[in-house]
């Protein structure tokens, strides 16, 4: 992204919490911030990497991100890192052991989690990484908190020389409230100073460093105490009180305006203290909390009787709908009516691969290929288990498709003894996680056919850059990795290596069908780009002769979304058999010409579209 | 209206549902409102479910709409606007665009798309004015506009004149030209216009 004029101090702009975080992070001071995308964090660092006088990256992964980040604060600069919450499974190996060092600039970790799984492969609460690693957490509750929390983290984390995790979620992280910013206030570092005691974590040295993280628990537990970011708002409505954090406290003054609240903000040790004097306040405590119970139950230790989970729902996102018949229920009221009438029944939307992606190829010639097993990964071709492909087997975690393709071999039962084993990764989620997964494969002497789906982007997230596309954060050249020397350098035979266009189909299937009969480890890596980033040219559309088509549907199962039915019939087979028709036309208006529909198409009847009205294709057409 | 004005806004991931949710954000605020703007998209760039809700008044909480509570529906596309009918209050208004953007999963067969939604739409008895936003895009020349058809469907619909809306589009296009901010102004007159024609109810 482009640097911009940031905006000036004391005006106030309609801002997502990424973007109010990004704001803080620069008016900070911090020098050093670095990420892999991630949703919901990835606005995070793009717009970080838009402020001028700080350096931005995208990492191959939130491990070497954290890192980089630690060396950064070790140096004495402020310092940044953000990622989603399955990124700090990651990078917790880092965190576990910064906990002992502490920091000398300060560390903010901003974790997004994706409560609800809108875009994720499971739900996490990343608070449990404060209890974990002993370190503070803040809670924000809309963008101006996660402005102004952010700020106030540089200041906690330096006072106690401690990273400080800001817990965000979707509702914070992509809603779009007001802020008001602030002035860019410059913060020097002093260097690095030698000091190995502290930052050589060797057990001899780790071992004295635990006893100080101890102590500093009890010190961020008094801070919490007095933290102007845990307040109680005294109510007239005593029946219940409430404490909460994150958006649920939106959710909370939404549905019970009347009702004291305690508001955790810093939530991390939580302040008991401030706990009792609700208590004192009221007739009973809930907590309402996404999305484990993890206040309450802290309380309940404490000898709180407070209620939770017990009445509300342990799995995705809480708001006002959940929380009035919730405690309607609690109260022995009647509960509330909600929506007039149930939903109308449409048929589902799920997500689709994009017109032309290259991921279409594979996932149709995956779809033809007989008798293998597909271990997946994550990115856009994840989609590749949806209809009309069926051609991925599992998704785990980013770069599991090689593990797990490799135990899938080595674990293979009596109904797959045959199988051929296939994994499917993409370049970025390769970079990330997966190059490990390869070596391991090649040295434990698998049987598996890589697809190393290298399509210059992370897509998924909006078509980031990686070391794939030799571009970085800012969009300026960068060394590229050559996927091909690359795994060749893991130790795939060069002979176990091909290079394949994805829509030339013909060519991908024949490689497929052969590598998967060699017992060894291939890798075949397609080499299309994004559809959605700037190395994609248009080609010119196709459109179908209608009185040629012959209701086949082969094209139909490329699963190109450009592809509409006209009509259906009924054709009975000279042996008999009745089969479905589904004659179609492709909206030309959409379609970029990769040509993957044609092939299939057995009466040719797919051909280049003749505009007759107005030509309106994008500018950078590029009409072959 | 209420103290708290609630818009969803629903369509495709691709079609503009977020952009032009956050024009209308931007015209409530200019308007001196509190206001906050939330989605339920997934991964909607990949021609998936978007559903994007705007609550604006003098202090707004919860950025979510909660079912039965929608003040004013805009919807993108005739199934979408029939999937977020039970979100409207009783007699809740509902504005749509009669295009059917019919995805793979109806194209392969397992899947109907309604015969007529806009049928389904009435029978529930909230009031309703359907046009075709796409058609009027394209014969403005360009099917790009249909966002902003939208936006002048809705504008007289709202607690703030529909100058300061048309005002918020425009901005968007000043830096692309004279011609872009011509044609946008033609559409936002287009999509005010079909509703004129259609009107069922005086606007709120």
């Amino acid at each position: 992204m482009a640097a911009l004029m940031p905006a000036p101090a004391a005006s106030r702009h309609l801002m997502s919490g990424n973007e109010a975080v990004a704001r803080a992070v620069w008016e900070a001071g911090v020098k050093v911030a670095a990420a892999y995308p991630g949703t919901p964090s990835t606005e995070m660092m793009e717009v970080v990497s838009t402020y001028p006088d700080i350096y931005a990256e995208w990492s191959v992964n939130e491990k070497v991100s954290l890192e980089v980040a630690i060396g950064a604060a070790y140096a004495g600069s402020r310092a940044f890192c953000c990622m989603k919450h399955v990124g700090m499974n990651v990078a917790s190996d880092a965190l576990m052991t910064l906990t002992l060092t502490g920091v000398i600039g300060g560390l903010v970790i901003a974790i997004a989690d994706d409560v609800g799984l809108s875009s994720s492969q499971n739900e996490q609460d990343s608070r449990y990484w404060g209890r974990f690693a002993h370190v503070p957490v803040f809670e924000p509750a809309d963008s101006q908190e996660a402005y102004d929390m952010t700020k106030l983290a540089y200041e906690l984390s330096e006072r106690f020389q401690v990273p400080v995790i800001l817990r965000m979620t979707t509702r914070i992280n992509h809603v779009k409230a007001l802020v008001t910013v602030g002035e860019r206030v410059p913060h020097a570092g002093a260097g690095f100073k030698k000091e190995p005691g502290r930052f050589v974590m060797v057990p001899g040295n780790a071992g004295k460093r635990i006893p100080l993280m101890f102590q500093r628990d009890v010190e961020l537990r008094a801070a919490a105490e007095n933290s102007p970011l845990n307040i109680i708002e005294d109510g007239s409505d005593k029946r219940v009180g409430f404490i909460t954090s994150g958006p649920a406290y939106m959710h909370v003054k939404e549905a019970f305006p009347d009702a004291p609240v305690l508001k955790l903000g810093f939530s991390h040790p939580l302040p008991f203290e401030k706990c009792r004097a609700l208590a004192a306040l009221v007739e009973q405590i809930v907590v309402v909390e996404e999305v484990e119970p993890l206040v309450e139950t802290e309380l309940k230790a404490q000898g709180l009787e407070v209620l939770g989970k017990e009445i509300l729902p342990l799995q995705g996102e809480l708001s006002p709908n959940v929380l009035r018949p919730a405690i309607a229920r609690l109260l022995g009221e009647p509960e509330p009516k909600q929506a007039p009438f149930a939903p109308l029944a449409v048929f589902p939307r799920p997500p689709t691969m994009c017109v032309a992606c290259p991921h279409l190829g594979v996932y149709y010639t995956l779809s033809q290929v007989r008798n293998i097993n597909i271990a997946g990964d994550i990115g856009c071709y994840t989609l590749g288990a949806g209809h009309p492909w069926n051609a991925l087997d599992t998704c785990v975690s980013m770069g599991a498709s090689m593990g797990v393709a490799l135990g899938m071999d080595k674990g293979r039962g009596e109904s797959d003894k045959d199988k051929r084993i296939v994994a499917v990764i993409g370049d970025s989620t390769f970079l990330h996680m997966g190059m490990q997964g390869l070596l391991d494969m090649v040295y434990n002497k698998g049987n598996v056919t890589v697809l190393l789906l290298d399509n210059r982007a992370v897509g998924m997230t909006g078509g980031q850059d990686n070391p794939g596309n030799g571009r970085d954060i800012h969009g300026e050249e960068a060394p590229r990795i050559d996927f091909a020397k690359l795994v060749a350098a893991l130790g795939v035979k060069e002979e176990r290596v091909h290079v394949v266009d994805p829509y030339e189909l013909p060519v991908l299937f024949k490689t497929i069908r052969e590598e998967v009969k060699v017992p060894d480890v291939s890798v075949i890596i397609t080499n299309q780009p994004c559809v959605l980033i700037k190395d994609y040219h248009k080609l010119k559309p196709y459109e179908v002769i209608d009185d040629k088509c012959t209701g086949c549907g082969n094209c139909i199962d490329v699963g190109c979304p450009a592809i509409h039915v006209t009509r259906r019939g009924k054709e009975v087979k000279a042996s008999g058999r009745e089969v479905d028709l589904a004659f179609v036309r492709i909206e030309s208006s959409v379609c970029t010409g990769c040509g993957l529909c044609v092939q299939p198409c057995a009466p040719k009847a797919i051909v280049h579209h003749v505009p007759s009205a107005p030509v309106q294709f994008a500018k950078e057409g590029g009409c072959a | 209206m209420t103290a708290t004005t609630n818009i969803l806004v629903v369509g495709i991931g691709g079609q503009g549902v977020m952009t032009a949710t956050e024009i209308l954000a931007e015209a409530a605020i200019a308007t001196g409102h509190d206001a906050k703007k939330t989605e339920v998209a997934g991964m909607a760039q990949r021609g998936g479910v978007v559903s994007s809700h705007l609550r604006f008044g003098p202090k707004v909480l919860s950025p979510q709409i909660a079912p039965g509570t929608a003040d004013l529906l805009l919807g993108f596309e005739s199934a979408e606007t029939m999937r977020w009918q039970h979100m409207l209050k009783p007699g809740a208004m509902t504005l749509m665009n009669t295009a059917r953007l019919v995805p793979p999963v109806v194209e392969l067969g397992l899947f109907d798309y309604p015969d007529d939604p806009l049928a389904e739409i009435r029978r529930t008895g909230n009031p309703v004015v359907a046009f075709d936003a796409t058609r009027i895009a394209q014969e403005l020349g360009d099917i790009r506009l249909g966002n902003t058809v939208m936006l002048g469907a809705i504008a007289d619909y709202l607690p703030f004149p529909a100058e300061t809306l048309l005002d918020g589009v425009l901005k968007r296009f000043h830096k692309k030209g004279e011609k872009l901010v011509d044609l946008n102004r033609r559409a936002f007159a287009a999509g005010r216009a079909a509703v004129e024609g259609n009107r069922e109810m005086p606007p709120a």
